[in-house]
């Protein structure tokens, strides 16, 4: 488990020498992005339509925050990640796309986000689910919101953040996938979980 | 005393404490599991969770952003005045508390797909009622989160596998939620009565503290084997791996039909959120789950 710190913009060769089970934190700009976010930004990029933001070498959370107006000034309250499968349709796209580095949330990707990250260079990292105040305090401030017709939790936030994280690498551009590698195990604990409680199999 | 107001007032002290401070159990039961973890992986999951609730606790924030739908179960002494106001009150807090803690705003509409913006909507916040002899109520406020809802599970399984087929709807429902639902998690299961009353008892399972067996030997340790056999999965902290996949597993049954056996599993995050208070006829108010300063 060696601990690294990313600072944006971060480059391919950066990312590529992460392994799972690495853990980083990132400073710099982060922004976040769930399903609608994702879906309108391939649709720009299909248009030839020109992004709010350059996304190269920067970080995407899977994260629909509980951000707070005061005085004019956005703050984030709460801001852990969410599920990221559900973005497993757009992900290897989006970092082929916009040259994203990481890519933040919880529960893990599939295997076509793994082949894309292995194949355009980009890395997955777990935040604690439901850590939202941890993950608050790293953003030290909105820079911008963008896309807000798609609501508070859909919207475009754009972060700057201080050593986010812990994040632990669970998918790295070898083509591994520790989500994947606990639940291959996993599976293989069900006959003799079975066993234990007596429950006849077959 | 206005009971209206009162049990406004309430209910909105209830939301905020159960959003931002776990319950002693729970808060005990993470700080075990950091200590006893084995998986280094798992081992940074649980302490950002405590890291992550000592913070919440101390700038009085919800330690998740997902603050759930909001349930209440309220215990009404039939003696009680005022009771026909009490779900006015309740929305009203639900509104309140939106605002004032913050929560997110979560009610979505089936048909209009509109988020109504303060927690509030068709049967939301949704109130289970008992009614219960002598003039106090009981109020525990639920807020739910989605992740862990949607890996809850009803299984209606033969009779003639009795206990066994329990046990493996049990573990079957563990392993298939994996990480999703932000392990280490609680687990109420609800046996018998029906398909209903099975997912009734088992969310109201995890209203009872996971240190506190179920007062039958029996299925105490039928609570036990259940906890010992989704710890084997592995699945561990957030799915990364280790020994902690859930932290307690609380166990309630109703009697059943012959011919059914209704198996319900109700799946709670590690951000297990629950607060009581008992509001007496002249007034008083004493708070059940956390202690107020």
């Amino acid at each position: 488990m060696a601990v690294y710190k990313l600072k944006t913009p971060i480059s391919e060769d950066a990312v590529r020498k992460l392994k799972v089970n690495d853990v980083i934190y990132v400073t710099g700009t982060m922004v976040t992005a769930r399903d609608s976010a994702h879906k309108r930004a391939l649709e720009y990029f299909k248009e030839k339509k020109k992004m709010p933001i350059d996304l190269e070498g920067l970080v995407v959370f899977h994260c629909g925050p509980i951000v707070k107006k005061e005085d004019d000034k956005w703050t984030v309250v709460a801001a852990g990640p969410t599920t990221s499968t559900r973005m497993d349709l757009f992900e290897d796209e989006f970092i082929k796309a916009f040259k994203v580095r990481v890519v933040i949330g919880k529960g893990g990707m599939g295997r076509r986000t793994t082949e894309g990250m292995k194949k355009y260079g980009a890395v997955y990292g777990a935040f604690t689910g439901g850590a939202a105040v941890l993950a608050a305090k790293a953003i030290k401030k909105v820079k911008n919101v963008e896309w807000f017709d798609l609501g508070m939790p859909e919207a475009l936030w754009i972060l700057d953040v201080e050593n986010f994280g812990p994040l632990i690498v669970a998918i790295d551009t070898h083509g591994n996938n520790l989500f994947g590698e606990v639940q291959k195990r996993t599976e293989e604990t069900r006959p003799r979980i079975y066993e234990k409680l007596d429950i006849p199999t077959g | 005393m206005d009971i209206e107001i009162m049990v406004e007032n309430v209910a909105v002290e209830l939301l905020r404490q159960a959003v931002t401070k776990l319950p002693r159990d729970v808060k005990e039961a993470l700080q075990r599991a950091h200590r006893e973890e084995e998986s280094d992986v798992g081992k940074t999951q649980l302490q950002a969770i405590l890291n992550n609730v000592e913070l919440a606790e101390k700038t009085g924030t919800p330690m998740c952003q997902d603050t759930g739908i909001i349930i209440f179960y309220v215990k009404a002494g039939a003696q009680a005045k005022g009771l026909d106001t009490i779900e006015d009150a309740l929305i009203k807090a639900t509104k309140r508390a939106t605002n004032e803690v913050p929560l997110r705003p979560n009610s979505v509409g089936i048909f209009t797909r509109k988020n109504t913006g303060d927690n509030t909507g068709r049967y939301i916040p949704y109130v289970n009622w008992k009614v219960t002899q002598g003039e106090t109520i009981e109020l525990t406020v639920f807020p739910k989160g989605g992740g862990s809802e949607n890996v809850c599970a009803l299984g209606m399984i033969r009779p003639g596998e009795g206990l066994n087929g329990l046990k493996k709807f049990v573990l079957d429902t563990v392993l298939n939620a994996g990480a999703k639902p932000c392990p280490p998690n609680i687990l109420g299961v609800g046996v018998g009565g029906g398909a209903d009353i099975a997912m009734k008892i088992a969310k109201a399972a995890l209203l009872r503290p996971i240190d506190q067996p179920n007062a039958d030997p029996e299925i105490a340790k039928l609570e036990r084997e259940l906890y010992e056999a989704a710890n084997m999965t592995g699945i561990g902290p957030m799915g990364l791996g280790g020994r902690f996949t859930v932290l307690g597993v609380n166990v309630d049954h109703a009697n059943r039909h012959p011919a059914s056996y209704p198996v319900a599993v109700a799946v709670q995050c590690w951000a297990a959120r629950r607060a009581s208070a008992r509001i007496s006829f002249d007034g008083t108010v004493e708070y059940l789950t956390h202690k107020v300063v």
